[in-house]
Formats: structure tokens, sequence, C-alpha cells
């Protein structure tokens, strides 16, 4: 009897709140470096359902005001929502029309607040946050993780990116990179993700953000090259015990 | 089907380990920069040590995003204080609001592990050193952190604090010159850095005496 009144709806009136404990929908990799110009952000376009690649088109980084970049992994409407939320506070601080704006270090700031107060609700924003940009000749990148960690560094990467992008960067990076040089380095990160990372797809855009503003690329595909002996039998001399 | 994902946990460890040695008239505190999760590395340059007020700094490790929003409140707190004392806070006051501040979130803990060095109101040496949820004490030396197992008996046998249990009490402070201090913090913090996988990378050394704070890094293993 009890059951039955009970399983009228979804969710009983007597059933505990679930909240966000497990994504459905992720992004994988962001990798991020600071440049001589500015910050130079990189992010696969591929939208996983659980193992299933089920998006592909994915954006994953975007403009926040006029002088900051926001990557995301993880969660992907988590991200959107949080872009509807941004967008809100970015107009209202417009609406003021003092010729002040938010700048990176502010938009960082808020957003280790936002993911922190939500970790304390116990309902997270499942995102690891990526936030770069310029203002004043102040070139900024920083990180957020989905229960609040949050620091600034010269290059950044979330999830499979910490373990096989910084490695490359700690080798590779310097403060004087150029453009070409920044896109280059990216991109043999972004090379090394699709090799190793499943959820990778290849198809990227990297995005630029300098004094002068904010550009975000076509999406585009890596040159792969399969035909590696140990792609092709990557168990030759690694013996076993089956 | 068996649970695939582990719970999802509002906590994290982020490593580092701090330590705090209070002289007669210096007191000298030091934490390394690396913030780790897990086993991987997030930074090998992320500060530990905060300045609370100009005569109390606070190194704390544990969980960042606890320690960050600690850092805050204090700071705020700190304000509120000047404002309607118009001076800085003592660091035996700090001290007690640090405690009060921690058992405040008893039954949701600040996962952070803290050492408060600075000089008292005689211009003493102090060290508070507390647990996640608030309890402390006034010692001579102490160190607080994922590498405190392989420092804290190194300090004890080198620094020999009397007896609390001692009548008349006797002053904790260390016997050591500061420029000793600072040299004995060192190679601890060169040991820990050799077994703890959570120390490394820096370290970062805040010295606190009548000329003023005065702030010095060495490197450490980067491995």
């Amino acid at each position: 009897m009890e059951s039955i009144q009970a399983k009228q709806g979804l969710v009983g009136p007597n059933d505990p709140i679930q909240r966000t404990q497990l994504p459905y929908v992720t992004g994988t990799s962001v990798v991020a470096l600071k440049y001589k110009d500015g910050i130079l952000m990189a992010a696969d376009m591929g939208g996983s359902y659980g193992s299933t690649i089920r998006y592909k088109s994915v954006e994953r980084i975007k403009p926040i005001g006029k002088h900051s970049l926001l990557g995301a992994s993880g969660e992907i409407s988590d991200f959107q929502e949080l872009l509807r939320n941004l967008d809100e506070l970015i107009l209202y601080d417009n609406m003021w029309d003092d010729g002040n704006s938010l700048g990176p270090k502010e938009l960082h700031s808020y957003l280790t607040r936002v993911m922190y107060n939500r970790r304390n609700k116990f309902d997270p924003l499942w995102n690891s946050l990526v936030l770069g940009g310029v203002k004043n000749g102040q070139k900024y990148l920083g990180m957020v993780s989905m229960i609040g960690v949050n620091f600034e560094d010269s290059h950044v990467a979330t999830g499979f990116g910490n373990h096989l992008a910084r490695p490359i960067l700690r080798d590779e990076w310097h403060e004087n990179l150029s453009y070409e040089d920044g896109v280059k380095l990216l991109e043999k990160c972004m090379r090394v993700l699709l090799y190793r990372d499943r959820s990778a797809v290849n198809k990227l855009q990297i995005a630029k953000i300098t004094e002068e503003g904010t550009t975000i690329s076509q999406p585009y595909a890596l040159k792969t090259f399969w035909g590696f002996t140990a792609f092709q039998n990557p168990t030759a001399g690694a013996e076993g015990s089956w | 089907m068996t649970k695939q994902h582990p719970a999802w946990s509002p906590y994290d460890n982020n490593g580092g380990t701090c330590v705090a040695i209070a002289g007669a008239d210096y007191c000298v505190t030091a934490a390394d920069t690396r913030m780790s999760t897990g086993y991987s590395i997030l930074s090998r340059d992320y500060s530990k040590i905060i300045k609370l007020a100009d005569k109390c700094v606070m190194a704390s490790s544990g969980f960042q995003a606890d320690v960050k929003a600690l850092q805050k409140l204090l700071a705020a707190r700190h304000l509120i204080y000047q404002h309607q004392h118009n001076k800085q806070m003592s660091c035996p006051a700090m001290g007690q609001l640090l405690s009060n501040t921690l058992y405040y979130k008893r039954f949701f803990p600040y996962y952070s592990f803290n050492v408060l060095g600075g000089l008292d109101n005689e211009g003493k040496g102090c060290v508070y050193t507390y647990d996640a949820v608030g309890s402390y004490e006034r010692v001579g030396y102490s160190s607080q952190g994922s590498g405190s197992t392989l420092i804290m008996p190194f300090l004890d046998n080198q620094l020999k604090s009397p007896s609390p249990l001692l009548l008349p009490a006797q002053d904790a402070v260390t016997p050591l010159s500061e420029a000793e201090a600072v040299d004995l913090v060192k190679t601890c913090f060169a040991s820990a850095t050799e077994r703890d996988i959570y120390t490394g990378d820096k370290l970062e050394i805040v010295v606190l005496n009548k000329d003023g704070i005065h702030r010095e890094y060495m490197e450490l293993r980067k491995d």
C-alpha cells in the first residue's frame, strides 16, 4: 500500500532529495598555457555518454566578458548552466555603465566560490574549469575543480591532461613562447591525448586571448599516424602471465 | 549491477607540510609549495603561508578549498577587528579566533591542518598548533600536514622542550638562534621530501622578529 502511494511520481514526498552524484554527458581534457601576448587554450569537441562518444561538436571553450576565456571538462549541462549564469552576471555588471568590467582574476575568484558553495550544499557542478584571460597587460591563467580546489599557474590541464600534457608542458614551456610555438605545443599535447585518452576525438578548437580580444578557431583535426609498430602489436615484448 | 563510480566526496587531500619554531625574540614559520591530488601534482608553486596580522602568520595544509575559505574568513574577521579596535590583532588572539572558527564547523569540518606562528604581546616567539576541529595548544615548535610524522619526532629530538607538566611552568621557546632555527627547518624539509611524496618542489620560510617580517625560499626535490 505504502509503495503504491510513493510511486505516483518519480520522486515520492518522503524520498530523500537526490543531487547530481554522477555525470551524464562529459567532456574530456582542457589544456591551456600562457604565451608571449596572452593565453592559448585547447579542447576537443567530444561529448561522452559514459564510454559512448555521443556528441562530436560540443564547444567547451567560451569567451566570458571582454577579457576572459572559460574552458570546461566534465558534465556538459552543468557547464552550459554555468555559462548562462555568467552571461547574466556580465550583463548586470555591464548595466552599471561605469566603465568597469570583470577581469579574469575576478571571474576566477567568483567561479571558485560558486564551485565551493555547490560542494558545501553537496550538489556539485561536475566540472573542472580553466579560466584564462588578459586585462591591463596582465596575463591570467587558473583552474577550479569540482570541489573548489583552485590555483594559478603558467600552464594548466584538466583530467587526463594533467597526466599526459603537463609533463610535456613542464619540459617545453617558457615565458616567451610565440603564438606559432604555443599552438604547436598545444597541438603536441592534444595529439598525445588523442592517442592515449579513449574519450578524446580528433576534432578540436584552439582559442586565443590577448589584450586585443578573443578568437576561437574553427573546429579542425590533427594529422595522425597510426602505423607505429607499437600500435599494430601493442603486446609485443610485454610478456604477461596469460 | 555493482557500483562503478566511487561515491562523490566533498573532501580531497592536497598534501603539504608546515613547521613553526618559536625562539626568544623570533618565530620561524615554513611550508613547502607543492599542491597534490592523489599521485598527481597540481602545482609546484602554491604558497601555503599567509600573513593574518602584522605579527601573525598561518601555514596550512590539507584540503586546499577549505584552507582558502578559512583564510578568507580570518582575513575578513581581522578587517572587522581593525575597524572596531583600531589595531592589529595579537597572535594569541588570532590563535583563539582560529580555534573558534574551526570548532564552529565541528560537524562539517574544515579539513585543514594549521600552525600559527608569530610574536606575543611581549615580543616573544609563539607557536599554536591545531587539529581540524579546533583543539589547540601553545607550544615552542610544531609540525602539521603530510610530512609531520617525519618531522615532529626529529624536532622533539633536536629541541627537547621542557615537559608541560613541570611546575612552575617552563618557557616553551627554543634555545636556538634565529639562523640556527632557519637551518634546522631547512634540514627538516630536505629530509621529509626524501620520503613524503606530498612534500617537495620548494620551501617557503617566513621569519618574524622585532625588525618585521622576512621571506626566503629554498629549492626542494621535484620528484
